[in-house]
């Protein structure tokens, strides 16, 4: 393959010159520099001056009024000022002054540099990133006498042991992370639910009896003796969340949905099954539920299919019935894992 | 201004010059300082773009360290007595009680988590900008490959370091986000309820992830992402800043103003322009109310919930997938989280190889040190623009839900929309975009030949009617042929010398028909040769 580099020397000036053809295109060479108005007017630069003075001056000022601020605004002192509405007159202070003395370093600076500093703009020659030649063959040379010398290409064994006990002895750390965590296991497959526990009302902490769940309303529930108090009450409700509905019976499209309901009143679980976040919107009219996060929407009269959005597999149900006191209780765990899909959840 | 300070020793040294000769003496300052001190800069609005994600790295490390004095990375439960009174009494984990106090009872710690949070906001923003201006202009070829990598990895880096950042406080929003990571980590085929376990010391959430992400937050990837910010500045030093042909401006110079003293009171003031902004607007804009959150609770969760804007077209490519699964044996292959996260990754590793990509396509061995205006280089400019269409459309899927509540649009309409948008919005931005460059170097081609249009309309003798045109200067007309054309690469010939049939292998073939898409003729204008500049002034 041929190569395509185009000289790069076709555009320099020196192409242009006479003796080849002239080139219309020719580089003209750095245009004469044009004097700024403080470069010929001492007036006007002494103008500059006191222009970049004042703005180094008025940091000074700002950053006082920074610590006044800090020193003499409450902190929970909230006022109203126009358009923002009530604010924290402490952020707002600090932030202001902190801001304003900031930005008149910057503006001091910039002045500076662009009307008082030289603005002549020089070439400097570039070289090439690559070495010469003498240098790249010294350095190949100095290798291979290097490498002569430790006798590493020589002496195999030696090599091959050294590689070995290099690769061997950083893997064994491997071992060092075993403990940043338990073995899955079948941990994902369970949740506190079990036969008997009932259903509790997340709002009054009280059981829930079916008389409680008027048609169309959504009610969040967790497990019988689950408390806000528990050490691991973020990882129980984390699977154990659960949101209960009424439809009317003849509204419910599946047999066992129904079946494994009361009356109309469905536990389902509320972790979507895309990737965990607590499903909550609902809407009674359609019966469908969409998760906020990532609007995966299930229709909880028909078994919690996934009717749209990037959830893959239908909500769990939890299986409910009636105790002998009139509440509503869990005939067992879900028939199925909670949550997002994972390598061996089984169908 | 001819004065030039006198550069003559006095007999005893000025007590600087004795400090500085004591330096030099034990760390050679003096070959540093001579080949940087007047070190050229050339200049170009552009080229501040990079200063930016400097300057709010080096904010977001000296607020990060003011916060970490009052944070405390810890998921044991507390209940909340502090000033916020709409939280007494609430059950929150220490990390959000803490990020409270930073609030409410730390002063100006409100003001520096904004200023934190804002310059993460500007500093990845600053990044993606800065990315796309050196894919535009060609400035990631030879010798500033690695350089490029390296910015690929700090805008990587950058964007996760975010994301754990915003998760620290442990609120409702991001307690989500973190939720959202369970999830699409148990997709992982295999291993992904191992590392699931492993990452959370045990079930989701547990006690144990917060304290990790705080060490990797603010140890682990800050301090490989300053060893990249160094390497980063050290080779932009090492091979001298591209620059825009022009008068004067050649592969073999750089030019442009001295270091010392126009730059560093430009780049120095530059920093405080930065700096000022930020808390401006950390004064004056709300950022990750935490307190109106509340604290994580794996059974709650907040409408409208979003991440960061840099997280936004993963969340995108999330939201569009359809929930395909695949059982099989008992096992499940959740494709419709897996599929996204590969996505994510491959968007990503696809902006970070084109520039080998390029290289190899071009066989363009030479150094570059011009950059290229980008209608210069259709097929480039194309598919770059293609990828930022891709990138916008996954973003506009990432809030669908805000656009169907602001906008009265059905979000069912806005996914389906984004997901064939996914596919079929780069087709026809690069399409368009190739047109849009060609017809600029028309444009180019149009000036060179025939000058610029004045609006002066004179009338013939005749009575016809004539737009004078003006012969472009010298200068323009250079900047506009400066550019290098390369021509299509040929395949080599069946047979070679010896008359022996040669294999062409696919590599080959690819090449071949790849450069002729990239240079052949449909893919550029010929820039006017002398003959025809020489024919266009005859006529004129």
């Amino acid at each position: 393959m041929t190569h395509q580099d185009r000289n790069a020397a076709d555009h320099l000036p020196e192409s242009g010159k006479p003796g080849k053809a002239v080139d219309p295109f020719a580089d003209p060479g750095l245009p004469a520099h044009e004097p700024r108005r403080q470069d010929i007017d001492e007036l006007a630069a002494r103008h500059s001056e006191r222009v970049v003075t004042m703005f180094f001056l008025l940091a000074v000022v700002a950053a006082f009024a920074f610590i006044a601020c800090y020193v003499l605004i409450p902190k929970s002192k909230v006022v109203f000022i126009f358009p923002w509405g009530h604010v924290m007159a402490q952020n707002f202070g600090l932030g202001g002054t902190l801001g304003i003395a900031l930005l008149c370093i910057g503006v001091a600076a910039i002045h500076w540099a662009r009307t008082l500093m030289s603005d002549v703009e020089l070439p400097a020659e570039r070289h090439p990133i690559e070495a010469p030649p003498a240098v790249r063959q010294q350095v190949f040379d100095d290798f291979r006498q290097g490498a002569y010398e430790s006798g590493i290409g020589r002496r195999k064994m030696l090599r091959n042991a050294m590689l070995g006990a290099l690769t061997i002895v950083p893997l064994s750390a491997i071992v060092l992370f075993r403990d940043l965590g338990p073995l899955p296991e079948r941990k994902l497959e369970s949740t506190a639910w079990a036969n008997g526990k009932r259903l509790i009302n997340m709002n009054n902490d009280q059981p829930l009896r079916p008389e409680d769940i008027a048609v169309g309303s959504l009610t969040f529930a967790k497990p019988e003796g689950v408390q806000e108090s528990d050490a691991n009450f973020q990882e129980v409700m984390a699977k154990a969340a659960l949101m209960i509905v009424r439809i009317m019976p003849n509204n419910i499209k599946d047999k066992q949905s129904a079946d494994w309901g009361h009356q109309g009143i469905l536990a389902y679980s509320k972790i979507c099954t895309h990737v965990g976040c607590p499903i909550s919107l609902y809407e009674q009219q359609t019966h469908h539920v969409l998760c906020p996060c990532h609007q995966s929407t299930f229709d909880l009269a028909d078994g919690g299919r996934v009717i749209f959005g990037p959830a893959g597999h239908p909500l769990p149900q939890l299986r409910i019935a009636v105790n002998g006191q009139g509440y509503l209780s869990a005939l067992g765990d879900f028939d199925k894992p909670v949550g997002p899909g994972y390598w061996e959840r089984s169908a | 201004m001819s004065t030039t300070p006198s550069t003559s020793r006095p007999q005893r040294p000025k007590a600087g010059e004795r400090l500085a000769d004591w330096a030099d003496g034990r760390l050679g300052v003096y070959t540093l300082a001579k080949a940087n001190l007047r070190k050229i800069f050339p200049d170009h609005w552009s080229f501040m773009l990079g200063e930016i994600c400097l300057y709010t790295f080096i904010i977001i490390v000296l607020t990060g360290v003011y916060l970490t004095l009052f944070f405390t990375p810890s998921l044991n439960e507390v209940v909340y007595h502090g000033s916020y009174k709409p939280m007494t009494g609430v059950r929150m984990s220490e990390a959000f009680k803490t990020t409270l106090d930073i609030t409410f009872d730390v002063r100006a710690g409100l003001l520096m988590r904004q200023i934190h949070h804002w310059s993460a906001i500007v500093f990845v923003a600053a990044m993606f900008v800065h990315m796309m201006r050196i894919l535009y202009t060609g400035a990631f070829r030879k010798p500033r490959e690695v350089n490029w990598l390296f910015g690929f990895l700090l805008l990587f880096l950058g964007q996760f370091d975010g994301f754990m950042g915003y998760s620290l406080p442990d609120d409702l929003l991001s307690g989500t986000g973190i939720r959202f990571l369970e999830g699409a980590v148990l997709s992982v085929p295999i291993v992904g309820t191992y590392l699931t376990l492993f990452f959370f010391g045990g079930q989701f959430p547990g006690t144990a992830f917060i304290p990790r992400l705080f060490t990797i937050h603010i140890l682990v990837i800050p301090g490989i992402m300053a060893g990249l910010v160094v390497a980063h500045l050290i080779l932009v030093f090492y091979h001298k800043h591209t620059q825009f042909a022009g008068p004067g401006r050649s592969e073999r110079n750089v030019v442009g103003m001295p270091l010392m003293p126009v730059y560093m009171a430009k780049a120095g003031g530059f920093f405080f322009l930065v700096f000022g902004a930020l808390s401006l607007i950390s004064a004056f804009a709300q950022v990750n109310p935490i307190w109106a959150y509340g604290p994580y609770r794996p059974d709650q969760v907040t409408t409208d919930a979003q991440p960061d804007w840099y997280m936004g077209f993963s969340e995108g490519l999330i939201r569009i997938m359809p929930g395909w699964e695949i059982h099989f044996l008992g096992h499940t292959l959740e494709l419709g989280v897996f599929i996204p996260l590969v996505v994510f990754i491959l968007v990503l590793v696809a902006i970070a190889v084109y520039p080998f990509i390029e290289s190899w396509i071009t066989g363009a061995k030479r150094e570059h040190h011009l950059l290229d205006r980008p209608r210069n280089a259709p097929v480039r400019t194309a598919l770059a623009t293609a990828w930022l269409a891709l990138y916008l459309v996954l973003l506009l899927g990432g809030g669908n839900d805000l656009f169907a509540t602001h906008f009265n649009l059905s979000i069912n309409a806005i996914t389906w929309f984004v997901r064939i948008g996914f596919f079929v919005l780069p087709v026809v931005v690069f399409i368009v975009v190739k047109r849009w460059c060609l017809g600029l170097q028309r444009r180019d081609r149009d000036k060179v030949l025939h000058g610029r249009e004045t609006g002066v309309i004179k009338r013939l003798p005749h009575g016809e009617f004539i737009e004078v045109h003006e012969r472009l200067s010298q200068e323009r007309l250079h900047e506009l042929t400066a550019h290098d054309q390369l021509k299509p690469l040929e395949l080599p010939p069946a047979v070679d010398e010896a008359g022996v049939e040669r294999k062409v292998t696919f590599g080959e073939k690819l090449r071949a028909r790849l450069s002729a898409a990239y240079y052949g003729e449909h893919s550029q204008v010929a820039k006017p040769t002398t003959k025809e500049f020489e024919e266009s002034t005859h006529h004129h």
